[in-house]
Formats: C-alpha cells, sequence, structure tokens
C-alpha cells in the first residue's frame, strides 16, 4: 500500500472548485485556516464566494447558516475540534435544528493533528456530531472516495460534517470508484471475523487482515465511511456471517464508530465485539506513526483484537 | 396614529395570547411592539401570501424568546389567522415559545439561543450583498443578549464587510432575567461599543413609532456601513402588571391579570 503524491485538502480544493463551477450557490466560510486547508485556490477562482471570518469559529456557523436561509450551499471549514465540540451549539441549533444545508469539514481528525497536540486533537467530534438529529458524518478514505462522493455531498440537502485528512492518505480506492453515502463497501470477503474500519485506520484493518489470513483466519473487511446514517443492513449481513466484529476508527471509542456498531449489534443480532480507537484519553503531540502504536490503533493491535472476537465466539 | 395603533393591536395580541396560556416571556416581548409596528406595517418588503419570496426583505428576531410578540404582528399582518395565537406553546403549535423557520409562515430564522440569531443575520446580509438582492435584512437583539461573545463576532465582522442591507436593534430594555443589565455586566457606553465596530449608529425613544420609522429611513440610506438604531424601550411597557418590572421576564399570569391589561389598553385608545 503507498501514500498518495497530493495531499487530501488538494482533491477537496479541486472538488469545491469542479462543483462551484456548474453551481453558484457554493460558497466557503473560513476561519483564518485557509492556508491549513489549502483553499486559497478556491479564493483565486471566486474571490466573491469566499468569506474568511478570522478567527471567530461560532460566527462562521451562524453566518453559513444564515447564508443557507438564503439559498446559498456553503461549506465552512476548521480543524475537527473547533468545528464540533467548540461550536456545539451553533451547529446543533443555528444549523441542524433550524434544517439548514450547511456543510462543514473538519480537517485533521484524532491523532492526524500531529504536532499541534492534545489541544487540537479530536477524539469526540464524531461523537458530539452523531447526536445532532439529521447529521450525515463522512470520513473519506482517499482522493478517488472522496472525489467520488463529493457530488452526494453537495447534492444531499441538510447538513454534513466531513471528517477530512488534510495530508497523503494510503491509496485503497480506484479513481472513479463506486461510494454512496451512507453504505458501507466490502474491501476484503471473509467468514471469521468482521472488521469494520474508517479513516486513516482503514489501511491498518487491510494489513490486519493479511496477518490473519497467513494464520489461515478469513476476515470480512468493511469500510464505514459514513459513520451516520449507519450500513446497518451490511454490519448485520456480515455478523451474522463471521459471528465476531471487531471496529477500527481514530476516534475514540466512546460514541464513534464502535458504538455505534455496539448499539446497532446488541438491537438486533449480539455478537462479540472489540474495539480499537483511543481508549479514553486525550491526546498528545507526537507523529501519526508513534500515536497509532502508543494508543494500540496498529495492525498488530487489530490482528490481536480480531482473535480475542473470535475465541468470544466459543 | 396608524402604526402607534398597530403597535397597540400588537401589545394586547401579546399580552392575551401569553395570558391564556398563563406563563411566558412577557416582559422582553412587550418591549417590541412598535419596532414590529413600524417594520411590518411599513418598512419591510413583505408578501404575507408568498413568505418565502424570494427578494422579500428578512427579519431575524435574534432575541427569540420576544417570539410572541412577532406571532402577534405576524398575524395582524396576515401571514396567518388571529386564532393561532391562541395556539401558543401548547402542544403541536406552530407557534413556540422561541422562533421557528420551519414552524411559523413570516419567520426567517429559528432563534433562541442567545447571540446565534445575529450570526445569521449578518450571513444573510453577505449572501444579499453577494447576489445584489434588492432586500434587507433586519434583526432585533437584546441588551442582555448583547453580552454573548458571538455577536461582538457578528459586529465585527458585519462592520468590516460593510454591510449596509443591515439594519439591527438593541432592545435597550435595561433589565435581564437575573438584574438590572449595569448591575449585572453593564453594556455602557453601548453607542461607542457599536461604532467602535464600524457601525452606524443612532439611538431613539424605542416606543415612538415616528422616531423609530425616521432612524429607519435614516439607515437606509447609510451607505458603507452597517445600522445599529438602539431603541430605549421600557420591559413589559404597556402592561400594568409588568411594566418596568425585573420579575417580568418569564412570568406566570392568570385570568384576571391579562383581561385587566387588556382591558386598560382598550380604555386607553377609546
Amino acid at each position: 500500500m503507498e501514500l498518495e503524491k497530493r495531499w487530501l485538502r488538494e482533491t477537496y480544493v479541486d472538488a469545491l472548485i469542479a462543483a462551484a463551477k456548474s453551481d453558484d450557490r457554493i460558497v466557503i466560510l473560513e476561519a483564518d485556516l485557509m492556508k491549513a486547508a489549502g483553499t486559497g485556490r478556491f479564493q483565486e477562482a471566486f474571490p466573491q464566494r469566499t468569506i474568511n471570518v478570522g478567527i471567530a469559529e461560532a460566527n462562521m456557523i451562524g453566518c453559513a447558516a444564515g447564508m443557507a436561509a438564503m439559498g446559498k450551499i456553503p461549506f465552512t471549514h476548521t480543524f475537527t475540534p473547533f468545528t464540533t465540540r467548540r461550536v456545539c451549539d451553533q451547529v446543533t441549533l443555528s444549523v441542524a435544528y433550524a434544517g439548514l444545508n450547511v456543510k462543514m469539514m473538519g480537517s485533521d481528525p484524532g491523532v492526524t493533528a500531529e504536532l499541534n497536540g492534545g489541544t487540537h486533537m479530536s477524539m469526540e467530534d464524531i461523537a458530539i456530531m452523531r447526536n445532532i438529529p439529521g447529521m450525515t458524518i463522512f470520513e473519506p478514505t482517499d482522493s478517488a472516495q472522496l472525489l467520488s462522493a463529493f457530488p452526494q455531498i453537495v447534492a444531499h440537502s441538510g447538513p454534513v460534517y466531513i471528517r477530512l485528512l488534510r495530508r497523503n492518505a494510503v491509496k485503497i480506492f480506484d479513481e472513479g470508484c463506486p461510494v454512496q453515502l451512507g453504505k458501507g463497501i466490502r474491501l476484503r470477503d471473509g467468514g471469521d471475523v468482521t472488521i469494520l474500519c474508517s479513516g486513516i485506520l482503514v489501511a491498518e484493518a487491510l494489513e490486519a487482515a493479511q496477518l490473519l489470513e497467513a494464520e489461515g483466519i478469513h476476515a470480512d473487511v468493511i469500510n464505514i465511511h459514513t459513520v451516520k446514517p449507519l450500513d446497518k443492513e451490511l454490519i448485520l449481513e456480515s455478523a451474522a456471517r463471521t459471528g465476531c466484529v471487531v471496529t477500527c476508527e481514530n476516534h475514540s471509542i466512546l460514541n464513534g464508530l464502535g458504538s455505534a456498531v455496539a448499539e446497532c449489534l446488541c438491537e438486533n443480532h449480539p455478537v462479540p465485539l472489540r474495539r480499537i480507537g483511543v481508549k479514553d484519553h486525550f491526546g498528545e503531540v507526537g507523529s501519526t506513526e508513534f500515536l497509532k502504536e502508543k494508543y494500540g490503533m496498529k495492525a498488530v493491535h487489530i490482528a490481536s483484537a480480531a482473535r480475542a472476537a473470535i475465541a468470544a465466539k466459543q | 396614529m396608524f402604526l402607534q395603533q398597530k403597535a397597540q393591536e400588537i401589545r394586547r395580541e401579546t399580552i392575551r395570547c401569553i395570558g391564556k396560556l398563563g406563563v411566558g416571556h412577557i416582559g422582553g416581548s412587550l418591549s417590541l411592539p412598535e419596532v414590529l409596528a413600524v417594520l411590518y406595517f411599513d418598512k419591510m418588503r413583505i408578501a404575507p401570501d408568498n413568505p418565502q419570496w424570494e427578494d422579500r426583505d428578512r427579519f431575524v428576531l435574534s432575541k427569540g424568546h420576544g417570539g410572541p410578540a412577532v406571532y402577534a404582528a405576524l398575524a395582524l399582518r396576515g401571514f396567518f389567522s388571529l386564532d393561532w395565537l391562541d395556539t401558543l406553546n401548547r402542544p403541536e403549535t406552530n407557534l413556540p415559545s422561541h422562533c421557528d423557520m420551519n414552524r411559523t409562515p413570516g419567520v426567517d430564522m429559528t432563534t433562541g439561543s442567545l447571540g446565534q440569531g445575529f450570526s445569521a443575520a449578518v450571513g444573510m446580509a453577505i449572501a444579499g450583498q453577494m447576489d445584489r438582492r434588492p432586500c434587507n435584512i433586519y434583526t432585533i437583539i437584546g441588551d442582555g443578549e448583547s453580552q454573548e461573545g458571538q455577536i461582538w463576532e457578528a459586529a465585527m465582522l458585519a462592520g468590516n464587510w460593510h454591510l449596509d442591507n443591515l439594519i439591527a436593534f438593541t432592545d435597550y430594555n435595561k433589565m435581564q432575567l437575573d438584574n438590572y443589565i449595569e448591575a449585572e455586566n453593564g453594556l455602557y457606553p453601548l453607542e461607542d461599543k457599536w461604532r467602535a465596530f464600524g457601525w452606524h449608529v443612532q439611538s431613539v425613544d424605542g416606543h415612538d413609532v415616528a422616531a423609530i420609522a425616521h432612524a429607519i429611513d435614516n439607515a437606509q440610506k447609510v451607505k458603507g456601513h452597517p445600522s445599529m438604531i438602539i431603541l430605549d424601550t421600557i420591559k413589559g411597557k404597556g402592561c400594568y402588571f409588568c411594566e418596568n418590572q425585573l420579575a417580568s421576564h418569564n412570568m406566570s399570569i392568570t385570568q384576571e391579570m391579562w383581561e385587566t391589561a387588556v382591558a386598560m389598553l382598550d380604555e386607553e385608545d377609546a
């Protein structure tokens, strides 16, 4: 598996510009992180449709809501913790409760905030957004998946949270790959254990599946790019076949993908479950690789969790 | 005279609908009838039979708890029938305590969490300016609400973006839920604050419809700056049991109380 050459943010800006060319309702709002998002190219193409509100995230979300009420499709951006926990009430009321069509991109999810450290590391952003009625939560795995999904994000009427890695993603999908918001993607077929994964842990999950294969364990690996709405049908179909599940996410194991899957399984088809992710603690300064290792989010940890889940079947 | 009469009608219907329910945000609703009368019966370009008309002027009550007064104005203006007012805050109502754009015809923004409606109004003004829409955005914030940081985030942006299609009012009734504004966390000097943020500022008697109308005329002529019209108002104005009363923010009301208050207004008019 190889890293993509371009940062994922560049693909995001490509997609934004392409969409904005054919849809003049699209505008962007930034809170002094345009250089982090790379949206300067959008500003060059559409200076009148770029609003940098300065360091004022609450006002950014509020203004976006007002613009949506006037028929615009605003895309806001700041780092993941600031577009969720910092402005939770604004997103909840001015956007979601008001039923307004605002797309919120959060960059540097979880441990990928790297040297910005614990203050900038959102382990709870999905948890916050998942509790807001009507919210769609999408975490693209790589540039091909992001490009394929983008027109659906634009066309979807309602708030969408885009949880975006800024840097190079591991290439998983081919250009033009089919993707549908709310529908998981099976990456590998197997009957012994289900591995559900998102974001930067998709590559780790696939590597874990290879480790398990060498032991004769066949993993069913599914990319859950949309945590909400959750693809319960696919998850239950796989769980019924394998009899145990492991979830892998770059987020707290509380109230993110792992919890969503636990709710789904417990209510419909209880099977042993193990959750890979941040285990209820804050983040800290470190490279993504260092933190994945330290927090038990590498392929070896996923493989180990899969063995434990399989053992629990008996 | 016409606008003063409309203001009294809004006041009467506001007292009646909160009174019939028996509890509500009556104080902060009753400081609003005059400005609402001027907006809905004179200055705003609106179409009651087409509430979603694209080029209409927008109105955002950022102090969303004043909803009952807005509902009275909308009903009297013909957005829906006066009967609706009796459903205020009752199950399945279209007139909830705080303004809701998805329930009430004529309400342009959902508000209730203080500070947020003002940002939305600024966003509307940016969008209006971007599309060169021939509409103004009107918004009312509370004086207590002005303690929210988000108000000043939005104020700074509106000033810097020269949003002259934005006309805001402060309902300066000097009281908030717990205490007098100046005793709790004062706003003085309020005019200077708005000027410092790049706004054109006027202060008028908030219960004088002619003065309010004149101030709006002035504001509409201002180029390159958003306008703030500070309305010197009295909380609970025109209602004997709550005028200028700190306890009027959200209070219980008996049938005798509201009927007496309405009768007193009728007498004044006669």
